[in-house]
């Protein structure tokens, strides 16, 4: 495989001057003129094919700080094995140097440091210049949106997704699949999708009540001489991650036999190379690729992994682009008697400060936001740590919406769910609204205080633990751990449900949770229909209005076993 | 899938007709456990694995309601049952010989995670079983 000497040689020129410890102004400027646009988009082609993968956007329109998770554990057959390989392993498995671009791109090491010398990654205008070059030199490239694209800003929240909509369309995709799309509703994604004049693609998409296909489960494309059907999975588990209420009617799952039929069907049609253009998560395209024979190209979603090389299972290339706008994954085959017989891939890296921002889409990224800028640039309150999200157990954006759930809603124990989409912040940053959207943006807001017993708490936990450790893929559902403010514990990832979780203690008190005592539990994104309480923006706003600066301690209250 | 709507309600049609769904009747109330209910159908004979298409979701979007679809070639009959369900037998399918195929759907009520059998009584009288793990979970911390 080409790719990872591609990408590791711009890389590693770089990280020369800048080393590991070069941070600041000087590092800063040296990192933007080693690290050029030519650099990073210079592809050798090969075949006549090419498809632009995008995925996760999460309506991160501009660009941002993002951390890549520092513990990502995999179970079964995916232990050890990638997207579960992180920090200094990652570095190692990919021969990346420790405080190159690369280093700072796909991992959390020295990532306070790091992100000051090379800045924020993404934003759709520096997408756009990615994606005009590539189709400069490759007029028939495909343009394929992997989903969650709409929801996750305070302006989509507004719109409703529109300014997404409104935006990535003016990167004409060919496709796209979807997740949190769906919890606009399915009224909305509807109305949205008559509107967005390329295909909305769902072979696992069933009306519920009939049991037949509710929407388009593919489409063939005649590109570069060659025809290429992408087939799209939408999120498998969307009425049970998120609210089912809001598309009632609608089924999921992920229906491999259905798959497997759909790529018989379509080289049966004629189709040179199969695409599955999917949101099923990295572990389960892995397990899909295995037993649903004929796809030639997997382009994963949903699980947030960016990977500098492709997986490869049997025949099947697995690619992993990322999320929030930081990478754009170009793809050639070369495609000769209905067969693929070489491909070529790299993960680009949208590097905010060295690829200039297309200057069409600046405009209307600007037009987007301007009814708006007043709310979005407002701020709340000083983060004097990281704010990060990713990673299996906890991050400082959850223990803050903890710690904010306790306080303002006078609750013993927090929930917060274990979502990988929302950016990081830096020390010293102020959060602005915008900041706290980007964490917390959604439909389903309502911050609940109930109360719960030992044992049902402990239940939540197990079956959380389970859907993310659970060691076939096929019952996983791709989110982290559920976060929990006010109450540790122990979770053992080896043990099956039920046996997983030990030792929850209360952390005020350092008491054992007594499963027969009653204990007042405070959090937010149920899926439940009709739930009561503020929106998680404006409980965790007060809170930091309050506390004017934000200080996380480092949270230990949970023990990793079995890993 | 592999029904289309009108196949789904002529089959619906045919299934009620012949289905015995697992009401608490008297004899069906002494099944307490599945293996016991699949002793009952096969009248202890052995049975192999294969021969039988069982389609169930890994993860119950609706454990009230969770479809699971059984096929089985030259099959006369068909018995579904769920192992952690109080009252385990689910249904039994029978085909007669103007079945256009020995395949049925229906939805059931999974009350916990737990494993769904089919096993269906082959044209030749042997027994042959499928099983899936469906998950009924919770939910709502995922993505």
């Amino acid at each position: 495989m080409i790719s990872r000497r591609d990408f590791v040689q711009a890389t590693v020129a770089a990280s020369a001057i800048v080393g590991a410890s070069g941070v600041g102004q000087w590092a800063q400027l040296a990192a933007q003129q080693r690290l050029t646009q030519d650099e990073l988009l210079a592809f050798d082609p090969l075949g006549s094919v090419t498809l632009i993968h995008m995925t996760d956007l999460h309506a991160q329109v501009t660009p941002v700080y993002f951390r890549e998770p520092e513990i990502n554990l995999g179970v079964g057959a995916a232990q050890g094995q990638p997207p579960h390989v992180t920090g200094a392993d990652f570095l190692k498995l990919y021969d990346i140097k420790p405080g190159s671009p690369a280093a700072y791109a796909l991992t959390d090491q020295d990532f306070v440091a790091l992100a000051k010398a090379y800045g924020r990654m993404g934003g759709l205008d520096r997408c756009a210049t990615v994606i005009n070059a590539i189709r400069a030199e490759r007029p028939d490239a495909l343009l394929l949106d992997g989903g969650d694209t709409w929801q996750g800003s305070y302006v989509s929240h507004k719109t409703n997704g529109q300014d997404v909509v409104n935006l990535v369309g003016a990167l004409k995709p060919d496709a796209m699949t979807a997740h949190w799309e769906f919890t606009f509703g399915r009224d909305r994604v509807d109305e949205l999708v008559k509107s967005l004049g390329f295909a909305f693609l769902g072979a696992n998409i069933f009306d519920a009540e009939w049991d037949e296909p509710a929407y388009e489960p593919y489409k063939i494309f005649e590109r570069g001489g060659a025809k290429i059907a992408v087939i799209g999975q939408a999120f498998p588990y969307l009425p049970i991650a998120n609210p089912k209420w809001m598309f009632p009617g609608l089924s999921f799952g992920v229906r491999e036999e259905r798959i497997a039929k759909l790529a018989a069907e379509v080289r049966k049609k004629g189709a040179d190379v199969v695409v599955l253009l999917s949101h099923n998560g990295f572990d389960v395209d892995r397990k899909l690729a295995a037993r649903a024979p004929g796809i030639d190209v997997i382009l994963c979603g949903h699980t947030h992994d960016a990977l500098p090389e492709p997986v490869k299972v049997g025949k099947t290339h697995l690619i992993a682009s990322g999320s929030n706008g930081k990478f754009i994954s170009r793809i050639d085959l070369d495609v000769s008697a209905g067969e693929v017989k070489g491909l070529r891939h790299k993960l680009i890296p949208i590097f905010a400060d060295v690829i200039a921002p297309d200057a069409t889409m600046a405009a209307r990224i600007k037009a987007e936001r301007a009814p708006f800028a007043a709310e979005l640039g407002e701020t709340l309150g000083v983060t004097e740590g990281l704010l990060y999200r990713r990673g299996n157990f906890n991050g400082t954006w959850d223990d803050l919406i903890c710690n904010a759930l306790i306080s303002e809603r006078e609750a013993d124990i927090a929930l917060s769910p274990g979502f990988r989409w929302g950016p990081s912040l830096l020390p010293g940053a102020p959060i602005t609204r915008e900041d706290l959207f980007a964490a917390t943006s959604m439909s389903y807001p309502s911050a609940y205080r109930s109360e719960m017993t030992g044992a049902q708490l402990h239940a939540i936990l197990e079956d959380v633990a389970d859907n993310l450790f659970h060691p076939d893929p096929y019952y996983q559902q791709g989110g982290d751990m559920v976060r929990v403010g006010g109450m540790g514990y122990t979770i053992d990832i080896s043990k099956p449900v039920g046996k997983r979780i030990s030792d929850m203690t209360v952390l005020k008190t350092g008491a054992a949770i007594d499963p027969a005592k009653t204990y007042v539990v405070a959090g937010w994104a149920s899926v439940n229909e009709g739930v009561e309480g503020p929106a998680i923006w404006d409980v965790v706003e007060a809170y930091i209005r309050r506390k004017k600066t934000i200080s996380i301690d480092p949270n230990k209250s949970v023990r990793v076993r079995g890993a | 899938m592999k029904f289309t709507r009108r196949q789904t309600l002529a089959l619906g049609a045919g299934a009620v007709a012949t289905a015995a769904m697992g009401l608490p009747s008297a004899s069906v109330a002494k099944i307490a456990t599945a293996d016991e209910a699949i002793a009952e159908f096969t009248g202890g004979a052995a049975i192999k694995e294969g021969g039988v298409t069982l389609t169930a979701p890994e993860i119950a979007e609706n454990g009230n309601a969770v479809q699971v679809s059984v096929s089985a070639e030259g099959a006369s009959a068909i018995l579904i049952v769920a192992d952690g369900n109080p009252s385990p037998k689910v249904a039994t399918f029978t085909f007669g010989p103007l079945a256009g195929a020995p395949e049925a759907s229906t939805r059931m009520r999974l009350i916990q995670t737990q494993n769904v059998t089919a096993v269906a009584k082959l044209a030749d009288g042997s027994f042959a079983k499928a099983s899936s793990y469906v998950k009924v979970t919770i939910g709502g911390c995922g993505g």
